[in-house]
This record gives C-alpha cells, structure tokens and sequence, in this order.
C-alpha cells in the first residue's frame, strides 16, 4: 500500500482561498447535520415506544416553521455570496497574466508559450506569478484540473475559455483531465512544474534562438493564407491594426469586444458577425486551418496591437 | 403466494396472459417490480466490478474500454430503468388510486402500455449491452458521443428515448388519477403526502421528460445522419446539448427523490404513531422543489464555459433548493417529538434516509457554491454526493417502501430481524463505500478515471470494502423476501396500525380494490397517541411479525 494523503497539497493563491470556504462549509453544514441528526436520534431514544407516555402535542406551528426556514435561508445566501466572490476572480484573468495556450487533444495537452516553446502534457511556469491559461480542444470537450491549484475548466472544441492561477509553491502538481473523453481519459494527465522566476526564464530561453514566438509564426500563415490580400491591401476587410481589445461596431446596430473567441469567429464563419461598413463577402477557413496554425494567427493579431502588453515580456527580457 | 382462501388481485385470475394484458394497477405494479428488481441487479453488478477494477491504480482485470462501458451501463441501466421508474411505477402505480379511495388509474390501459414500453427501453439497454456496449458516460456528452465514440450510441440512447415515453405516460395517468378519481371527501389537503409526493413528480415527468427525448433525437441525428447540431466541426454547439441535457435531468433528479420523501413521510407518521408534522408545509416543499428543479441545470456547467453571470445566477436559484429540502426533514424530526417510536424494518430504512440525505443535501449545497464547485466538479466529491442522494436516500426509501407495503402488496410477512440487520447494514456499508470518496474528490480524484495516481489507492479499497458490504445488505431483502412470498406468515389487513386508506382493505387487496367507494371523514395521519400496551391485537401483532 502507498503512502496515504487526505488533504491535497496547497500550491496557489486560489487554493488558499478556496481552502478557507471549504473548511468554514465543514464547519458550518457538519454543525447542521450533526445536530440535526442528533436531535433524530435523542428523539429515537426518549420517545420510543413504551417509554413514558407524553401528552399529545400539536402538528403544525408556522411560527416554528418560519423560525428554522429562516436561518437556512440566511446562511446558505450568504454562503453563497462567499463563493461567487471566489468564483467571479476564479475565471476572470487579471490583464498583465503571462499567457500560455493549451490544447486539449485525445488523449494529450499540447501547450504551447507565446514566445514559441512547446511541450506536451507539462506545463512550466514560475513561481508567484499571474499565469493565464487559453484553452480549446481540437476533439471532444476536456477539462483542465489542477487540484493543487483548486481550478479547472473545460477545454471545449470550437471555442476559447480562460483559466487563471498564481502559483505560490515551487514543485511539481499533477494535471487532470476531468470531463470525460474516451479510451484513456484517465491517461490525459500530466504535470505542472512550478519554478523560481530566474529558472523559469532559462527554461524559456532554453532552445529559443531555434524558435520563432507565437506571434511570429502567426505572422507566416497571415502571409500563407494571403489575409492581407483583404485586409490590407484592397480593403474589402477591415484592418487589423490594434482591433484587439477594442470594441466593434457591427452591421445591425450591435458591438462585440474583440477577443480571441471573437476572432476565432470571424476566422472559422466570417458572417457570423460582420463589422459594420463591410459585405459579408469573406470565405470560412473553417477545416482549412489547424487548432496551432489558429492559436498563432489569432497571437499575431493580438501582437498587432498595444493593448495586450504581456506579450513582449513574455519571450525574452 | 396462495392466501387464506379469499379472493384477491393476485389468485383472481391466472396464468402468464391474466398477468401480461391485466390492467389492474396493482399487478401493473407487480410487473414494474420485477422489471425494476431486474436491473438494478444488472446495474449493481456493474457497480461491484468497477469497485473491484478499482483496488488498483493500474488496471488488473479489464481494459480501460471494457472499464469505460462498465460505468456507462451502470448508470444507464441505474437512472433511466432503476431510479426513475422505481418508486413511481412500483409503489405509486399501486398506492396512489388506493390512497385516495379509487378503484384503478385512470387510464388503465395506457398504464398497461407504460410498462411495455419501459420493457421495450429495457431491452434495448440490454441490446447495447450484448452488441458491444457503449462508452458515452450516461450523460452522453457530445462530441464525443455524436461523433467520436466508436460504440452503441444510437442504441443505448434511443433506450433512454423509448423509456421516457413510459415516464411521461406514468406522469400523465398520476395526474389525471389525482385530479379526478379522489374519493368524496378526500380532498386535496387529505391526500397523503406520498401523493403529494408523486403529483409534484408527474408534474416533472411530463414537463421535462419531453425536453429529453428532442435531445437524445437530436444527438442521434447528428452521429447517423452527419447533421450538425452540437459538434463544432459541423457547425453546432456542444454546450447546447448540455443545456437540453441538464434541463430534464437536472430535474429528473427529483424525480427520483420526490416519491421517497413522500415514502419516509408515511413512514416516519406511522412508525411515531403521531400526525405528520407540518403537512401543508412537506406538500408545498414538494411542489417548490419541483418547481425550483428546473431552474437550476446550470449548475452542472459551471467550469463548461457558460458565461461567469449565467453561473453566479444558476448557484443563486440551487442554494434555494436547500430551503424545502431542509423544511422536510425538520418537519420529519418534529414528527418524532413527544411520539411512540417503534423501530420496525421500514422505520430502520426511513432514519437511515435522513441520516444519508443529510449527508448528500449537504455536500450538495457544497457544490451549489461556485467556489468550491470550481475545484470537485467531475471528481469523485460529485459522485459521493450524488450516491448520497439517490443511492443513500433514494434507494432507502425505495427498500423502506418495500418493507412498509409488502404485507399489503403480497399478503405475506417477511421476518423482521433479517430485514433489521439488512437496513443497518446496507447504511453501514454505504457509508463505507461513499465517505472516503469525499475525501477522494477534494483531493483531485477526477470521475471516470480507470487508472489512478498511487496516493490515491488506499481510499479506493475502503471505498471498495463498503461496497462489497452493500452488495450483501441489497442481497439478503432479495432472498427473505422472496422466502417470504411462500413461507411467510399471511399479513393482516392492517399490520403497522396504520392510518390511510389502504390499511383499511384486506391484504392483498381485491381487484377493484373497494367494494365501495370509500367516504373519507378523517384528516389524513389520525394517529392518537401509542398503541395500547395491553391490547390482544397489539401483543399478538409484535408475537408474529415482530411489529
């Protein structure tokens, strides 16, 4: 038999956080039961059949109603307020997060950092840092699960989601696959090797002058599938400058933030939502260009403008 | 099962046809009976090999696609064929029209029908079985089970579709029986709350079963026929299916609990020998809960990428959910207060229940909390949790209701000790089997998993010990049960003392169930008080069944 844990190690600021709600719902839900179903059980004994007679009490009191519907209602809204806190930081990554873009594939995590290092099924990152996660999946849905970190989310084809963590221990932490997959779900794991910022950066650095950064290579299938053809050059697409992050004015009167699912969108079906002043004229790429080739154009685009800073910090310095 | 020589539904007639076209709601019950025992013995063997592959972090005895398969017809066969149908189509099939003084359902025939239908769902659960099995998890996520499963999808997932035709059916005749066929007298605030119990579940199953079915449809349009509706590569939305999925069974959930809460609410009054506590208060909780169940699937979606506000809303509307929950069992402990408790098989099975949907009720308001939810979701805290509920409470009350109403169902007493030791056991080992699995969970243990990290083994033997004790505790009602249908003495009419129209008519009841339509004068749990300590028939009843 191995070596036996009953709490799982505490390696984040969320895991922190999310320790502190659970042991206070221990408390709080085991006070509850344990005293509800000691009352069950005194009541048992001194009431049971043959023990002395009681006087025939009544069956209905709203009064006694009100009194215990009250208190759950009062507490669980406010356990409720406590854990929606957590949750809105939980999946709102903070703006200067370093990025890092993972996919979900069976039965493998493909993660790839913006300055153009790839690996699989490890993730490094360092110490004390806010790190942001970009996930998709190029199959079937996957979830991203760090229970060391306390968060997970779901890598879902099709689309983009956002995790985010700030790692307080160095060390190594598993990665699951935590939404079902097929054959080897249970194989879909990895590690997290969370490291001191300088180690970290010749990790990066390690190999890099073979390597080109996300963005870079972004830059090469902008140029393969000729965008600028388009986008440039005759004007029939809006430019690409500095759009990201920016909020668009679109043909019927809505806007949309551009964002990475925005501009997976309008990659994979460009009329989907078409910025206004422009024909809904643009070909769908859609089975034409891999989830990598995606995840680097929609980087490139990102690189076109100011408002992503973390991307320069990121590679090298 | 001969009885004394008095006519009865069960010796009226005979032979396999009396019994295959009847339209008798109580041997429809029957036949509901055997189906059901049917497959929660297959899905319980299911559950026993998983537990067993489990002992080891590396797999020992099955593939991880055998193992895969395994935990999809565990909970196929469990939910669609076991927990939905159980209490509602064994006991409400044969309770409800006696309890409010009718003489059948109202549509007898389509009752009938229900069964057949369910059969038909049945076999071809069991048809996916043979031809391979199926590996989609019984939520059948997509894409992966419209478009990457290489196994029996459209197979297993037309079996849910047919059985749901038989839940809305059942839904539908519960209903109009309710509505329209209570006894003079019998109004609605003296219904029993077990009816209370199955209106509040007919209202599910007709409202939400629908919702099901256009889903399962669609996925099976989708994986033979390529049309794109969830699968992104065709243009469609996975999380779409999770919202259709989740907005029946979500919901479906309280179908499985409801008709038990209506079960320990009988069980809990009699056994007491008091009127129910805040009757008016357990039937509306009812109701609420059926009401507040579907409005809450997204909680089953809180890390699936649904927007961060949609979450926070969905958490909001679930902790709500707490509130009857909590009315329900208050008002059950205040039943017992100043009472005669008496400990009888069914009431074993009935405090049980509340001991383990305390457990579950809690850890659910546990993951109704997006903070917490964020970290258990998909690990084994969820499958702890759900057991609780459905397996810990629900399937209490369904062996509670078993032992409550097999005297007036078979006419025979089963031995009361072997049916004490068995509830005191299966609580034992559930609780063996499903506590380390909280444990389990927040440590990171995801669901589903065939192999596991080293650490996490020793929890998964505890886990598999416990459930070897359930098995036996499930094994032995089986065995003096079925004793008990030929050797077993004959029940009286009314051997609990009971109040309610059914302990009023001979065990087994005769086919019409009344000679004549009862007229009900009495409010509903007339309980005055402990049973008289000296009284011939009180001293004989606990002298022959133990009572």
């Amino acid at each position: 038999m191995n070596e036996v844990t009953l709490f799982p190690e505490q390696a984040s600021v969320f895991a922190q956080e999310v320790d502190q709600l659970f042991w206070f719902f221990t408390v709080v839900c085991g006070l509850a039961g344990t005293l509800t179903a000691l009352v069950v059980f005194v009541f048992s004994i001194v009431y049971r059949r043959g023990a002395r007679r009681y006087a025939h009490s009544g069956h209905h009191s709203t009064l006694l109603e009100i009194g215990w519907t009250l208190p759950v209602a009062v507490v669980v809204m406010a356990l409720f307020v406590w854990g929606a806190k957590i949750f809105i930081n939980l999946y709102n990554p903070p703006e200067s997060a370093t990025e890092v873009y993972i996919t979900g594939k069976q039965w493998m995590w493909k993660i790839q950092h913006p300055n153009g290092k790839r690996e699989i099924n490890e993730l490094h990152v360092p110490v004390n840092t806010d790190v942001t996660l970009n996930l998709t999946s190029e199959d079937v849905i996957h979830s991203f699960f760090v229970p060391a970190f306390r968060t997970k989310r779901d890598a879902v084809p099709g689309r983009y989601s956002r995790m985010w963590f700030n790692a307080t221990k160095t060390g190594s932490f598993h990665i699951f696959c935590a939404e079902y997959c097929g054959t080897d779900h249970s194989r879909m794991i990895g590690t997290v090797f969370v490291m001191p910022e300088q180690e970290y950066q010749e990790w990066l650095r390690s190999g890099a002058q073979e390597l080109l950064s996300m963005a870079d290579k972004g830059a090469m299938v902008y140029a393969r599938y000729a965008c600028g053809s388009c986008h440039e050059a005759e004007e029939r697409g809006p430019s690409l400058e500095s759009i990201y992050g920016q909020q668009r004015e679109l043909a019927g009167g809505n806007t949309v933030l551009v964002d990475e699912s925005y501009l997976r969108e309008s990659i994979l079906r460009p009329n989907a939502k078409v910025t206004e002043g422009y024909a809904p004229i643009m070909p769908t790429f859609k089975g034409q260009i891999d989830e990598q080739s995606l995840n680097e154009l929609i980087a490139y685009i990102k690189s076109l403008s100011s408002v992503p800073a973390e991307r320069a910090s990121m590679g090298g310095n | 099962m001969s009885s004394d020589g008095t006519l009865n539904y069960l010796n009226v007639t005979h032979g396999l046809k009396s019994w295959l076209l009847t339209l008798d709601h109580k041997r429809i019950g029957i036949l509901y009976l055997i189906g059901v025992s049917m497959f929660f013995a297959v899905g319980g063997l299911f559950a026993l090999l998983l537990r067993v592959e489990l002992l080891t972090p590396e797999p020992w005895f099955i593939e991880s696609d055998t193992y895969n398969k395994f935990f999809t017809l565990h909970g196929v066969v469990m939910t669609f064929f076991f927990l939905i149908p159980s209490i509602p189509a064994i006991f409400g099939n044969f309770l409800v029209p006696i309890m409010i003084g009718a003489k059948d359902m109202a549509f007898p025939k389509l009752n009938l029908f229900s069964w057949y239908v369910y059969m038909v769902g049945g076999f071809l659960g069991v048809g996916a079985i043979a031809l391979g099995g199926v590996d989609t998890g019984w939520t059948f996520y997509t894409p992966y089970s419209s478009g990457y499963a290489s196994s029996q999808v459209i197979l297993a997932a037309s079996a849910a579709f047919v059985a749901g035709f038989s839940s809305i059916l059942t839904g539908l005749n519960f209903i109009v029986t309710i509505h329209k066929m209570r006894a003079p007298g019998m109004t609605w605030f003296r219904m029993p709350l077990f009816v209370w119990g199955h209106y509040a579940t007919a209202l599910i199953m007709i409202l939400g079963t629908p919702v099901i079915a256009v889903t399962l449809l669609l996925l099976m349009l989708e994986r033979g026929l390529g049309i794109g509706i969830f699968d992104p590569k065709l243009g469609g939305d996975p999380i779409l299916f999770q919202h259709l999925f989740w907005f029946y069974s979500h919901p479906a959930v309280y179908i499985m609990l409801l008709p038990g809460m209506g079960v320990i609410s009988e069980i809990i009054s009699c056994f007491s020998r008091k009127p129910i506590f805040g009757y008016n208060f357990i039937a509306f909780s009812s109701l609420a809960i059926a009401i507040l169940g579907f409005l809450v699937w997204g909680h089953h979606m809180f890390t699936s990428g649904q927007s961060v506000y949609t979450g926070v809303v969905f958490s909001l509307l679930t902790m709500a959910v707490a509130v009857p929950s909590a009315i329900k069992v208050f008002n059950w402990t205040a039943t017992m207060f100043k009472g005669s408790v008496s400990f009888s098989a069914p009431m074993l099975y009935a405090l049980g229940f509340i001991a383990l949907f305390l457990v579950g009720g809690l850890t659910g308001v546990f993951l109704a909390t997006l903070g917490l939810d964020i970290h258990v979701h998909d690990t084994y805290f969820v499958v702890a949790h759900f057991h609780f509920v459905m397996v810990g409470a629900t399937v209490s009350a369904y062996l509670g209701a078993l032992h409550f109403w097999w005297p007036k169902m078979t006419g025979r007493m089963y031995p009361q000790t072997p049916a004490r030791v068995s509830a005191l056991l299966t609580l034992f080992g559930f609780v063996l089997a499903f506590l380390p699995q909280f444990v389990l969970g927040y440590l990171g243990m995801p669901r589903r998993y065939h192999t596991y990290p080293d650490e996490f083994q020793l929890l998964h033997v505890f886990s598999t010990a416990g459930a070897s004790v359930l098995g036996v505790g499930f094994l032995i009602p089986a065995i003096y049960l079925v004793w008990s249908l030929f050797f077993g003495k004959l029940a009286p009419a009314n051997p609990w003392f009971a109040k309610g129209l059914e302990w009023d008519i001979q065990s087994p009841p005769t086919t019409f169930n009344f000679e004549e339509t009862p007229i009900v004068k009495e409010e509903p749990y007339a309980y005055d008080g402990p049973l008289p300590d000296n009284s011939e028939e009180v001293l004989k009843a606990g002298e022959n069944y133990g009572v």
